[in-house]
């Protein structure tokens, strides 16, 4: 291998910090969370959560953290994500399927507006802690 | 360079110790079976398996951690795996009993930061535990390897560095605690005339039993330890370096000599590193595992192919050392400080500890102590907090009654200094040394006669023979703690002890000599109550000189709880107990060679040590 240079040295440090940043955690742009409840995965899940691993990868994104769950409650409306904005409120989606999730996923989290025909409500569930 | 494909994404990483610790504990067993589990669901494209250097809470392994949300699961066994994978990284649901409970808390606390163990922890030296893959090179550079070195190669002129080391107050890590910039600064002006030969050596030579912080630095990031010795060599105009480190260290020799090769192949070592025209390489030089080596004249003579025996100095090696060149010969955790004093700057660095012991410490926490393992806090943090808040705790609720800091060469601080600040200064005061950092915790079940006989033993064993104070006086001394510990001490015997002691620190040749007395004088002043009642009263007042103890049998337990079970006459080698099932048994104690077993095997307390 050629000797590198101070540039080549911060490319490589760019690169592998792309590939790492998911382990801080911190700071992100957005959370998307797969129910993967058993329901969840009899419903699909998997696949919603194969469709997004995929569209993050082809974008080259790396900030946007994706995570499972398990059931939300509602096992007749599976599969379902959660989609968080960082600083706003999440939003639930129901019934998905690959081509809704693709949607979902230019619509809200590339470009930060709802989809309401899918979204079955916005904010957590009230817990008494 | 080439251009790499991007490297893959995850979404989950599973960090999972390899330090020695775990390993020893199945962790790569544990790793296996994670993969086999990940690649049975298809996760394989989503979450990564990645080996890490020593996590630090030792006690509690084999860890893993996962990220993102820093979950912390312990002693994992490969039977979890199935179930872990399932239900956390297939269906993201977090398995509450696999994870860590602090003793005080009624729910698993999942979140690594929120463990009293690591809450108080300060990392520098360990910057990068846990948190990458010590065998990629990449990984160590996305955490910011290598940018000092940048930064000092492409900015800062040697004096610059130097400088910088002098200000944020940097003391040696391997016990003595001199001034790092000093060092640096005797180093560059020593035959800086003549433009000659100049070395750098990392001395990687841990031997104080209990200790483990230079290896674990060694195995979870061996490249903040190579950056900082590029840093020196370009301060002090060395182009060879020698990383000196045990043979039995073998994870920490294999991931440095991948390291090295790593840096290598960046050539972030060899000719023109960097393109600055700047030549520098590093050698590895395994020792045999000679207490005396890590001294630095021995260890000196060691890497020239001599015998590993300590010289007068001075000559110091700063003026005369490897072949006779000028030398900087630094500890492990010294090198791991320089580079982020050099990225972040003295201020900073200086900002951290004490007025005279700045920064932090690694420690290595043994003995009766709740949570063994690795950590690094601030100078100047008590004893306390390290025993008790990191610590947490002795083991049964017992009495915290000494710690041994400083290893062989240190000394007891007895209980009542429990709020005593860690510092150079304040460790010297109260008899004891920094040392490499070593710290074996004890409780009220320990004999402190005792401790110094095995810390005197240790000495005496490792003892390079060179030096008559230290062969013979040593040896001297050891008898009369052995005597004592065996009922046969008299009253003469402390003086002599002292005299003896005094003796070897103002005439042993060198390091090893000087200090072995510590753990005596140490005791003598701290706990000569029981050197006392030793040797008046003939009783060990913890009893652990099994040779003073003297066994009986309650024979009304025997009888009403045990029903003469027969249990200690069977185990019993020199036959001194009688009595037969459902009788009470009895010791004759004309026979008893206090081994103890019968005390040790009696279910229902019957046997008494008196």
């Amino acid at each position: 291998m050629p000797k590198i240079t101070f540039e080549d040295l911060e490319k490589i440090r760019d690169q592998a910090q792309r590939a790492m940043a998911v382990r801080e955690g911190g700071a992100y742009r957005a959370k998307v969370n797969v129910h993967m409840g058993t329901c969840g995965i009899a419903a699909g899940a998997r696949m919603v959560m194969t469709a997004l691993m995929k569209e993050i990868k082809t974008r080259d994104l790396h900030d946007v953290l994706l995570t499972s769950s398990g059931c939300a409650g509602l096992c007749s409306q599976e599969p379902m994500i959660t989609v968080e904005i960082a600083g706003r409120a999440p939003v639930k989606y129901v019934n998905l399927s690959e081509a809704k999730v693709l949607e979902i996923f230019e619509k809200h989290i590339q470009g930060g507006s709802i989809v309401e025909d899918y979204a079955l409500g916005i904010g957590s569930e009230r817990t008494d802690t | 360079m080439d251009e790499k494909a991007t490297p893959k994404s995850y979404r989950l990483h599973l960090m999972v110790c390899a330090g020695t610790g775990c390993v020893s504990n199945h962790a790569f067993e544990i790793k296996t079976a994670l993969e086999t589990e990940i690649r049975k669901h298809g996760l394989e494209e989503e979450v990564s398996v990645v080996p890490t250097g020593c996590n630090g809470f030792c006690e509690r392994g084999p860890i893993l951690v996962v990220q993102p949300g820093n979950i912390f699961y312990q002693q994992l066994a490969v039977k979890d795996v199935p179930h872990l994978v399932e239900e956390h990284f297939l269906k993201g649901r977090p398995v509450p009993k696999l994870m860590y409970s602090p003793p005080e808390a009624k729910t698993p606390v999942p979140v690594l930061t929120d463990i009293p163990f690591f809450k108080k922890q300060v990392l520098i030296a360990l910057r990068n535990r846990g948190l990458i893959d010590p065998e990629k090179i990449d990984e160590a550079i996305a955490r910011d390897g290598y940018k000092a070195l940048a930064k000092a190669l492409a900015e800062m002129t040697p004096e610059k560095i130097i400088s910088e080391i002098t200000l944020s107050g940097l003391r040696g890590r391997g016990g003595a605690g001199f001034p790092t910039g000093l060092k640096w600064q005797l180093v560059r002006n020593a035959g800086s005339s003549n433009g000659g030969q100049k070395y750098i050596v990392c001395n990687g030579d841990e031997g104080d039993p209990g200790a483990f912080m230079d290896r674990s630095i060694l195995e979870s990031d061996p490249h903040s330890v190579i950056e900082g010795m590029i840093i020196g060599a370009k301060a002090i105009g060395a182009t060879a370096g020698f990383i000196y480190v045990r043979n039995e260290y073998p994870l920490a020799v294999e991931r440095l000599g991948l390291a090295l090769r790593q840096a290598r192949e960046y050539s972030l070592l060899g000719r023109d590193i960097l393109g600055t025209g700047f030549d520098f390489d590093i050698q590895i030089k395994r020792g045999a595992g000679a207490f005396v080596c890590g001294e630095e004249t021995s260890l000196l003579a060691s890497i020239e192919g001599r015998l590993g025996e300590p010289r007068p100095r001075p000559p110091y090696p700063a003026q005369s050392g490897l072949w006779g060149k000028p030398t900087c010969i630094n500890n492990v955790e010294t090198w791991a400080n320089v580079a982020p004093i050099i990225s972040r700057g003295a201020k900073w660095y200086a900002g951290i500890g004490t007025p005279t012991s700045k920064g932090t410490k690694v420690f290595s926490l043994v003995g009766k102590i709740n949570n063994t393992g690795l950590v690094e806090v601030p100078m100047g943090i008590t004893l306390r907090e390290i025993i008790y808040e990191i610590g947490g705790g002795i083991p049964g609720g017992k009495a915290f009654k000494a710690v041994q800091t400083g290893g062989p060469s240190g000394g007891c601080i007895p209980g009542d200094k429990i709020d005593l600040p860690i510092d150079y200064e304040s460790l010297s005061a109260a008899g004891s040394m920094m040392g490499s950092g070593g710290m074996v915790i004890m409780d009220e079940d320990t004999c402190m006669v005792d401790i110094a006989r095995y810390f005197l033993e240790f000495t005496h064993d490792e003892s390079c023979g060179k030096c008559t104070p230290c062969r013979e006086g040593t040896k001297a001394m050891l008898d009369i703690l052995t005597r004592i510990t065996e009922g046969k001490g008299c009253p003469e015997d402390l003086v002599l002890l002292e005299d003896l002691a005094q003796a070897i620190k103002d005439t042993a040749l060198c390091g090893l000599g000087k200090t072995a007395p510590n753990p005596v004088l140490t005791t003598l002043r701290y706990f000569r109550e029981e050197y006392e009642t030793h040797i008046r009263q003939k009783k060990c007042p913890a009893r652990v000189c099994r040779p003073l103890n003297v066994y009986t049998i309650d024979p009304r337990l025997c009888l009403d709880k045990g029903r003469g079970c027969d249990v200690c006459r069977r185990n019993c080698a020199s036959d001194a107990i009688t009595g037969r099932k459902n009788e009470a048994h009895a010791i004759i104690q004309s026979k008893c060679i206090k081994c103890g077993v019968c005390f040790d095997v009696c279910a229902f307390a019957a046997v008494k040590v008196d």
